[in-house]
């Protein structure tokens, strides 16, 4: 990498994870600032202004959620949540909130790097302005100026609501958007609560764009959260 | 393995502690005097305040002070509880008030005069119960009694006296006080006391009492005092060296028999049974043998009853029997029991009566070779006169005795021509026996005078006269009278033994009926519906089982017919479970509450409680009614004991079964998570220490392993938390309408790494629909089943995923190729920590088929596994698709997004 050093604020309390991610990130040439509590993370996001934020939500402090909205009152820094907490809501409410993405430990350091990846990526996206008006992954082509979507070059058909809704998983690619999300934006707030809209949609996109619907390779489940359209 | 669960030294002493009070009963302390006013209620008063300034917690519940100063100074220091008011006949009563004292629980509270009898409508009969309860409470109590009112003595004492003291105690409260201090002054001194006015002598008794206190009596009253307390401290000496094993003092084995009957004067041989028994330190007991020749009257069943109360009350254990003949069945019991000494009574009727039918007492002593046979006078006092039966006079038998003899003689008129005289007099022996067969002794007397008469009148010539043609004829009446009597007895003594038989019969088969029906009880309800049935068939009257719930309270079975029980006979049952005795109707205890109640008791203890609605007081005392009650109670209270031991034996081997499981989750855990730990720990420290020593291969085989490990542990553990959630209950069922596809794609993409190199077939039907489960959890069941699949079947072994829309449910089948589950197993391995004996699974915990049916369960369905046609095994689930489907999304707009071919 060419450009100077991302800068990764990490706050989390507990020094075995800050020991890992220390060794992990740092191999990977990025800048890795700590903070033990959540006043402590608060402070170096405003003073450091990093380009990654990764929160535990088990702080001594403040509740990790609580970070995420102070945060997004006045910065759009990519927040990626990792937590022990497993329980789908605190995902989704996290989500909501405004955080980028999600890992609930244990995870491989693998794993975070790309989701890392991704962040940085969106990040750098909108401060360029520049949407790439194609998408591509694996044999999957979007090219959202045309409105044209094809599977190892063969077009496929696809219907309104079911391009809108590849749109927005395109939009947000390699993140994981939530139910609530996605169904605000393809059908409108009315329509949140609506899961299963969701889901008969998205079992007819698999259907049109996964060689096995069974065994998603592009649009994958994120389990009672949402969904993610793999980017890489 | 961690060490057993070791109790909490604190709270074993404290339950200890708790035990102890309950247990702790409360000491009896009496004192005793030879006759009214030597200074008792004196004496209690003065060591209860010195009780009280040792920091005691006196009470007077009631002291008698009869306007002595002195005693009532004494009084006025002591906390003097209010005694209850009982309306009797237009007079207020003062009585003792028992359940304020139980509610106050003093530590000590006195009760002055022992043998008082309460005012109807109180608890119990006698103020010694009131006592006995207060001592079970754990209270203390304090009391006076004089000799004369000790049961055994009183005949005694009515002896000396000539005063017959109807208020007694048994001699067992006496024997039983903890402490007897005898207040002792000499005769000539306690009549100096009355005549200087200090003794209390009320207006209408004061001559009797004169009588009373004569010098002679007061000596005699006195040795008998004396004497009393003496054998008492005997015997706590002999007690003393008994339980110090000092000593055996007395030959085990004297046992005595009192034999009585109805008869008031039996009263006498009980007394004198038991005074033989304390001299003898011996076993006794009080038999009856119903003559099953003889029916009582039930004037004569009230007072046997009164007879054996009175036995039982002197602490004998009663027996009654029922045999034709009496003296064998007496001699065969007292052998049977090892009987050394019989008590019978002289008899009071006529001499020569033992000459017509053999004496009882002749035929006992001939009979009792090595038993010795004390005789004791059955004197009556009152003269009562033994009462035998004397049926009631029904006219109609008697005019059915004449309508036998009126139709033999009807028959012979019309065959007189043509048969002999002698013929129709054995006509006229058949109507008699009939007559005594049909309707009784007496009718059949009636029945041979008249057949006489008719006799004579018709077919003795000189024909319709009483005159005689011929002297020999004469004779015929006589014999003919005297074999019409005897067949008349015989007659009526046959029927006595078949209606005596049919009693018993009637008994037995009760106690048939009710042991058939015990039997085919499962549980205590059931037994307790039995026992009810029994109970109303028996004795016609209602009868309700209460047991006890978890809480120990009483409650009515659940079979109960008649309705809720007030809250008065819900007591009334309460004391009977707590004190192990009857009462109610016909007993000493509250003897006007609504029913009979008696305790079901078992080996030792009472299992509940037996209502029967009778309010007759002669029909719940009557002995062989009485009788089979507690017969059926105690078959009942064995069956319910019977039926609680199932119980608890099955909770005990759940329980067993339960610390198995738990032991079998504590060595599988342990192993389960120390062996990851252990690949882990070795790993690391192996690249900590030897770092740079080993080469960058081996260094990449140790991370993938401590990679590896981790993941599994992970993986265990989240099983774990998965398995408790699914049996805390605290596994949350959230259906949403949703494709099974998608939850199979997670399922599939999180076994990705397993499932690499197999062939996964999923045959998911194109037009199934949307199907209301929880995700996440149906998810966890494919998973786990997945990759059981992958854990038991060879590597490369195909695995099927199919689903099917089955009758209003989801079938859902996940089959393999594996070795399938051995015969016999299909249940059990759905059981936690299970794993089938025959395979190493790779770090299983034998939790994930368990988990499987416990969100299976959680969505209403079924889980089951069975053999695959062409091998291998099929772990198949059906979901209930319950509730309507929710509304499909809006159609597309009919413009469809252009799909020309990209021009790039």
């Amino acid at each position: 990498m060419t450009t100077p050093a991302a800068v990764i604020l990490l706050i989390e309390d507990e020094p075995q994870m800050r020991r890992f991610l220390r060794a992990g990130l740092g191999a990977q040439d990025y800048d890795l600032v700590e903070a033990e509590t959540g006043r402590e993370g608060l402070t170096q996001a405003a003073g450091r202004r990093p380009d990654v934020v990764l929160l535990d939500l088990g702080l001594p402090d403040t509740d990790g959620l609580e970070v995420i909205r102070r945060l997004r009152e006045w910065s759009p820094v990519p927040i990626i949540v990792i937590s022990a907490r497993g329980r789908e809501q605190d995902k989704i409410t996290a989500l909501d909130l405004g955080a980028d993405d999600y890992l609930t430990k244990p995870f491989s350091v693998g794993e975070l790097l790309a989701r890392v990846r991704v962040a940085l990526r969106h990040a750098r996206r909108a401060a360029d302005g520049t949407d790439q008006p194609v998408f591509e992954v694996g044999g999957l082509r979007v090219d959202l100026a045309r409105r044209e979507v094809a599977v190892r070059d063969a077009p496929v058909h696809l219907t309104p609501t079911e391009y809108k809704l590849l749109a927005v998983l395109v939009r947000f690619a390699g993140r994981v958007v939530t139910h609530r999300q996605l169904l605000k934006e393809v059908w409108g707030l009315s329509a949140t609560t609506q899961a299963h809209y969701l889901r008969v949609y998205m079992a007819q996109l698999r259907h049109k764009l996964e060689a096995d619907p069974a065994r998603p390779s592009y649009l994958l489940t994120e389990p009672g959260v949402g969904y993610r359209l793999r980017d890489e | 393995m961690t060490a057993p669960e070791r109790p909490d030294p604190d709270a074993l002493l404290a339950r200890v502690a708790e035990e102890e009070t309950q247990a702790r009963r409360g000491r009896l302390k009496l004192f005793f005097g030879a006759a009214p006013g030597v200074g008792k209620t004196y004496t209690m008063l003065e060591a209860a305040r010195a009780s009280r300034a040792e920091g005691v917690d006196v009470v007077a519940g009631v002291v008698e002070t009869h306007g002595r100063p002195e005693t009532e100074r004494l009084l006025d220091a002591l906390d003097v509880l209010p005694r209850r008011s009982v309306e009797y006949h237009g007079t207020t009563l003062q009585e003792f008030d028992l359940d304020a004292a139980l509610a106050r629980r003093p530590g000590l509270i006195l009760v002055d005069e022992l043998a008082h009898t309460n005012a109807p409508g109180s608890r119990h009969t006698k103020r010694w119960q009131d006592v006995e309860e207060l001592l079970a409470a754990g209270i203390s109590v304090s009391t006076t009694l004089n000799v004369q009112h000790i049961e055994s003595l009183n005949d005694v004492v009515a002896q000396i006296t000539g005063v017959v003291v109807r208020e007694t105690i048994p001699d067992a409260v006496f024997e039983r006080a903890d402490e007897v201090e005898l207040v002792d002054i000499s005769a000539e001194v306690l009549i100096e006391r009355l005549r200087d006015g200090k003794v209390y002598v009320p207006e209408q008794a004061a001559r009797a009492l004169e009588r009373f206190f004569r010098k002679g009596n007061l000596i005699a009253l006195r040795e008998l005092a004396l004497r009393r307390t003496a054998e008492r401290v005997e015997a706590q000496m002999r007690g003393y060296r008994e339980a110090h094993g000092i000593e055996r003092t007395w030959p085990a084995g004297e046992r005595i028999l009192v034999c009585i009957g109805p008869n008031p004067a039996s009263a006498r041989l009980i007394r004198a049974g038991r005074r033989m028994a304390s001299a003898l330190h011996a076993d006794w007991l009080v038999l009856h043998v119903q003559s099953s020749r003889q029916r009582l009257s039930t004037a004569d069943r009230d007072a046997l009853t009164v007879n054996l109360r009175l036995a039982e009350q002197l602490g004998a254990r009663t027996v009654t029997l029922s045999a034709d003949d009496v003296v064998p069945e007496i001699l065969a019991y007292a052998r049977g029991q090892n009987v050394s000494r019989i008590i019978a009574g002289k008899p009071t009727h006529p001499h020569w009566r033992d000459r017509l039918t053999g004496s009882l007492l002749d035929k006992l002593i001939r009979g009792s070779r090595e038993i010795d046979v004390y005789v004791i006078t059955g004197e009556v006092a009152e003269g009562t006169p033994v009462r035998r039966e004397r049926p009631p006079l029904s006219t109609g038998a008697y005019l059915g005795a004449a309508g036998v003899v009126a139709a033999a003689a009807a028959v012979g008129l019309a065959v007189r021509a043509w048969v002999s005289t002698t013929d129709i007099a054995m006509l006229f022996l058949l109507a008699v026996m009939v007559a005594a067969a049909r309707y009784g002794t007496r009718p059949s007397v009636l029945a041979s005078a008249l057949g006489i008469a008719v006799f004579d009148f018709c077919f003795v010539p000189p024909y319709y006269t009483f005159a005689v043609a011929h002297a020999g004829y004469l004779f015929t009446f006589v014999v003919m009278l005297v074999v019409a009597l005897l067949i008349s007895r015989l007659a009526a003594r046959i029927r006595g033994q078949a209606d005596a038989a049919r009693e018993r019969e009637q008994h037995t088969a009760a106690l048939y009926a009710l042991s058939r029906r015990l039997a085919a009880a499962r549980d205590a309800q059931e037994l307790a519906a039995a026992l009810s049935t029994q109970v109303r068939e028996t004795f016609g009257a209602p009868g309700t089982v209460l047991l006890p719930d978890e809480h120990g309270d009483l409650q009515p079975a659940a079979a109960a017919n008649d309705g809720a029980l007030s809250e008065a006979a819900l007591g009334v049952a309460r004391w009977v479970l707590g004190h192990q005795q009857p009462a109610g109707t016909g007993t000493d205890t509250l003897p006007g509450a609504d029913a009979l109640y008696l305790p079901l008791t078992a080996s030792n203890r009472t299992v509940g409680v037996l209502r029967v609605a009778t309010r007759d007081p002669r029909r719940a005392r009557d002995p062989i009614e009485r009788q089979l009650l507690e017969a059926i109670a105690d078959q009942a209270g064995v069956a319910l004991e019977r039926a609680d031991l199932v119980r608890r034996s099955e909770r005990a081997r759940l329980e067993i079964e339960a610390e198995r499981l738990r032991t079998a989750l504590l060595s599988s855990l342990s192993h389960d998570l120390r062996t990851p730990l252990g690949a882990i720990e070795g790993a690391a420290s192996t690249l900590l220490e030897s770092g740079t020593a080993i080469d960058a291969a081996s260094r990449r085989d140790l991370l993938a392993s401590v990679l590896d490990e981790s993941r599994r542990m992970g993986r265990l553990i989240g099983n774990l938390l998965e398995m408790v959630k699914v049996e805390s209950g605290l596994v949350e069922v959230r259906k949403e309408w949703q494709p099974l596809e998608e939850v199979v794609g997670i399922a599939l993409l999180r076994l990705d790494a397993q499932l690499a190199g197999r062939e996964i077939h999923t045959h998911l039907p194109g037009d199934l629909p949307l199907v209301p489960i929880d995700g996440l959890l149906i998810e966890q069941v494919l998973i786990n089943l997945l990759d059981n699949a992958v854990k038991y079947t060879p590597p490369g072994a195909p695995i099927d995923i199919d689903a099917e829309l089955g009758d209003g449910a989801l079938l859902v089948e996940v089959a393999d190729r594996g070795p399938g589950i051995p015969r016999g197993e299909e249940e059990r391995v759905f059981q936690k920590f299970t794993r089938l004996a025959d395979r190493a699974a790779p770090g299983g915990a034998g939790l994930g088929l368990a988990i499987c049916r416990g969100i299976v369960a959680a969505h209403g369905g079924r889980i089951w596994v069975e053999p695959r046609p062409g091998g291998g095994a099929r772990f198949r689930f059906s979901l209930p698709i319950e509730g309507p489907a929710p509304p499909p999304p809006p159609t597309d707009e009919a413009e469809a997004v252009p799909h020309t071919p990209t021009t790039a």
